[in-house]
C-alpha cells in the first residue's frame, strides 16, 4: 500500500489512503500521529531495538535469578516435607529416616543424584530398630502413570501399606485407590517374599477382578476401576522386584541407622 | 471494547468496573479458556489459579506502561511475551513455595498463564497506549475479573462435584456427587451455563438503563 504513495507527497497519500479505509474511528487520534513524514523504508536503528530486547531480557534474567535464590531453600524444603510425610505415613511409628538410593551397583546413601536411581527411604522408630523400608514404584494407569510409594517390612517380608504420590485417575472412580477402605485392606500383609535365588520376587504382586482374591500376594480390584488398580498391582511389582532383592542382601548394614 | 483507546483516557470508576462486568475477560470477551475449563475443578484451585493471573496481569501492564516509550514498535510483542514469562516464572517458584499440593493440582496452566491471551491482550490493547495508573487499575480490574468468573465456575463444580466448598462439605448427607461436574466435560456445562446467564442479563440490563435515559423501545 505504501508504494502507491507518490514519492514527493508520501503524507498526502497516506492520509488519504487512511481516511478512505477506517474513517471515523481514527478522526480521533491527534493530527501528529499519521501525518509525520517518514522517509520509504523507514526503520528504527537496530541499535535501539537491541538495547529494548536486551534491556528486557536483562531484567527478566534478575528478575528470576533473585526469586531462584529466595525461593530455592524453601522449595527443597517443601519436598523434603513431602517425601518424610509420606514415608512417616507408611511406617507409622517411624520417628528417622534415612534416605539412600539404588543404582546399578546396589544401595548406597544420599538421595538420588542420577536419572535412573531408585530413592529408598530406610524409617528407624525412636529406639534405633529398623521398621521397614518405603520404595517407589509406577505403573501405567488409565489417564497416565500411577506412581505410590510402599512399605517393605523386613520381618514379616511383605508390604504393609501404600500411598498413591501421583495419578491422574478419574474422579470418583480410579482416584479411589489411596481412600478406599476396603482396597487398602489389601495392603495389611501383601506377600513379597523373594524366591529361592534372591533374584526376584516368587510370586509376582497382580490384581485381580473385585471379590475374586485368593493368594496373598494378590490385590482385589477396585470395582470399576480394574485398570487404575491394576496400575498400582504393577507398581508395587516392579519396585518390589527391583528393590527387594538388594534390600535383602544389604540387611545388616540398614538394620543400625 | 466500546471505543478505541488511543488517547490516554482519564481515571474513572469504569476504568476498574469494565473488567468486572462490561468487558470481562471470560463472560464478554470469551478469552483464556483454557484455565477456565482445566483448573476450575475445586474452588481452591480455581482461587489460585484468578490470584496468579491477576499477579501477572498487573505485573506485567504496568512495566509494559512504563516503558512504553522505550520499546520500539518492531519489538514490543517479543518484549511484552518475555516480560509475561518472567511474572509467571516469578508466580511459579511462589506457588511451590507455598504448597506443593496446590502447584501439582494445577500442573502445566501455571507456566501456560504465558499464553494466556487475556494478560498480551491488555498490554497490547491498553498497557502499552495508557499512563502508569490507569494501567494499574484497569489490569487488576481485569484480573479481578478473571478471578470471578473462575470462581464463578470452580463453586458450582465444586459443590455439585463432590458436595463441598472449599472442601467444607455444605450438601445434606444422602448426597450423591455428580461427578461429571469434576470432568472436564462438566467444565463446559458450567461455563455454558453462565454464559446464558450473562447473555440473559447483559441486553435487559442494557434495555433498562435506555428506558431509564429516556428512549422509546420498540419491541419486536
Amino acid at each position: 500500500m505504501a508504494s502507491l504513495a507518490t514519492e514527493s507527497h508520501p503524507e498526502v497519500g497516506t492520509s488519504s489512503r487512511m481516511e478512505g479505509a477506517v474513517g471515523e474511528l481514527h478522526r480521533a487520534i491527534p493530527q501528529a500521529d499519521r501525518s509525520a513524514p517518514k522517509p520509504p523504508g523507514y526503520a528504527v536503528s537496530p541499535l535501539r531495538l537491541l538495547l529494548a530486547l536486551g534491556g528486557v531480557a536483562l531484567f527478566a534474567g534478575l528478575a528470576v535469578s533473585l526469586v531462584d535464590q529466595l525461593t530455592a531453600p524453601i522449595i527443597a524444603e517443601q519436598y523434603r516435607l513431602r517425601t518424610e510425610q509420606a514415608v512417616f505415613g507408611v511406617l507409622p511409628g517411624a520417628t528417622q529416616l534415612r534416605a539412600l538410593h539404588l543404582s546399578a551397583n546396589g544401595i548406597a546413601e544420599g538421595a538420588p543424584s542420577v536419572k535412573g536411581e531408585m530413592p529408598l527411604y530406610a524409617a528407624y522408630d525412636p529406639a534405633g530398630k529398623l521398621l521397614g523400608i518405603a520404595i517407589i514404584g509406577s505403573g501405567a494407569g488409565y489417564a497416565g502413570p500411577v506412581q505410590a510409594m510402599f512399605a517393605y517390612r523386613p520381618d514379616c517380608r511383605c508390604i504393609t501399606a501404600s500411598k498413591v504420590l501421583r495419578s491422574n485417575e478419574t474422579p470418583g472412580f480410579g482416584d479411589r485407590l489411596g481412600v478406599d477402605p476396603e482396597f487398602l485392606e489389601n495392603f495389611r500383609a501383601l506377600d513379597a517374599r523373594l524366591n529361592a535365588e534372591g533374584t526376584g520376587l516368587a510370586h509376582p504382586i497382580v490384581a485381580v477382578r473385585h471379590g475374586t482374591k485368593t493368594e496373598p500376594w494378590q490385590i482385589d480390584a477396585l470395582a470399576g476401576a480394574t485398570i487404575s488398580s491394576r496400575a498400582l498391582a504393577r507398581a508395587a511389582d516392579s519396585a518390589a522386584n527391583r528393590a527387594i532383592p538388594w534390600i535383602e542382601r544389604n540387611i545388616d548394614r540398614l538394620n543400625s541407622p | 471494547m466500546s471505543e478505541l483507546l488511543n488517547t490516554p483516557e482519564r481515571l474513572t470508576p469504569d476504568t476498574f468496573l469494565r473488567g468486572l462486568w462490561q468487558e470481562n475477560p471470560v463472560f464478554t470477551m470469551l478469552l483464556g479458556m483454557c484455565p477456565v475449563l482445566a483448573v476450575t475443578g475445586t474452588t481452591l484451585n480455581a482461587l489460585a489459579m484468578g490470584l496468579a493471573t491477576t499477579f501477572v496481569l498487573v505485573g506485567s501492564s504496568l512495566l509494559v506502561s512504563l516503558l512504553r516509550h522505550w520499546i520500539p514498535k518492531q519489538v514490543r510483542i517479543a518484549s511484552y511475551i518475555v516480560i509475561i514469562a518472567t511474572f509467571v516464572t516469578l508466580v511459579d517458584y511462589a506457588i511451590q513455595a507455598i504448597s506443593l499440593e496446590l502447584y501439582a493440582a494445577l500442573g502445566a496452566f501455571i507456566q501456560l498463564i504465558v499464553v494466556n491471551c487475556v494478560i498480551l491482550g491488555r498490554a497490547e490493547a491498553y498497557a502499552s497506549k495508557q499512563r502508569l495508573h490507569t494501567t494499574f487499575v484497569n489490569s487488576l480490574g481485569m484480573g479481578l475479573g478473571f478471578s470471578l468468573a473462575l470462581l464463578a465456575l470452580g463453586t458450582v463444580r465444586e459443590i455439585l462435584g463432590q458436595g463441598t466448598l472449599l472442601g467444607v462439605p455444605v450438601l445434606p448427607e444422602g448426597f450423591q456427587p455428580w461427578v461429571i461436574m469434576a470432568l472436564p466435560p462438566g467444565g463446559f456445562f458450567v461455563l455454558g451455563s453462565w454464559l446464558l446467564v450473562f447473555n440473559w442479563l447483559g441486553p435487559r440490563r442494557a434495555r433498562r438503563d435506555l428506558v431509564a435515559s429516556g428512549a422509546t423501545i420498540h419491541v419486536r
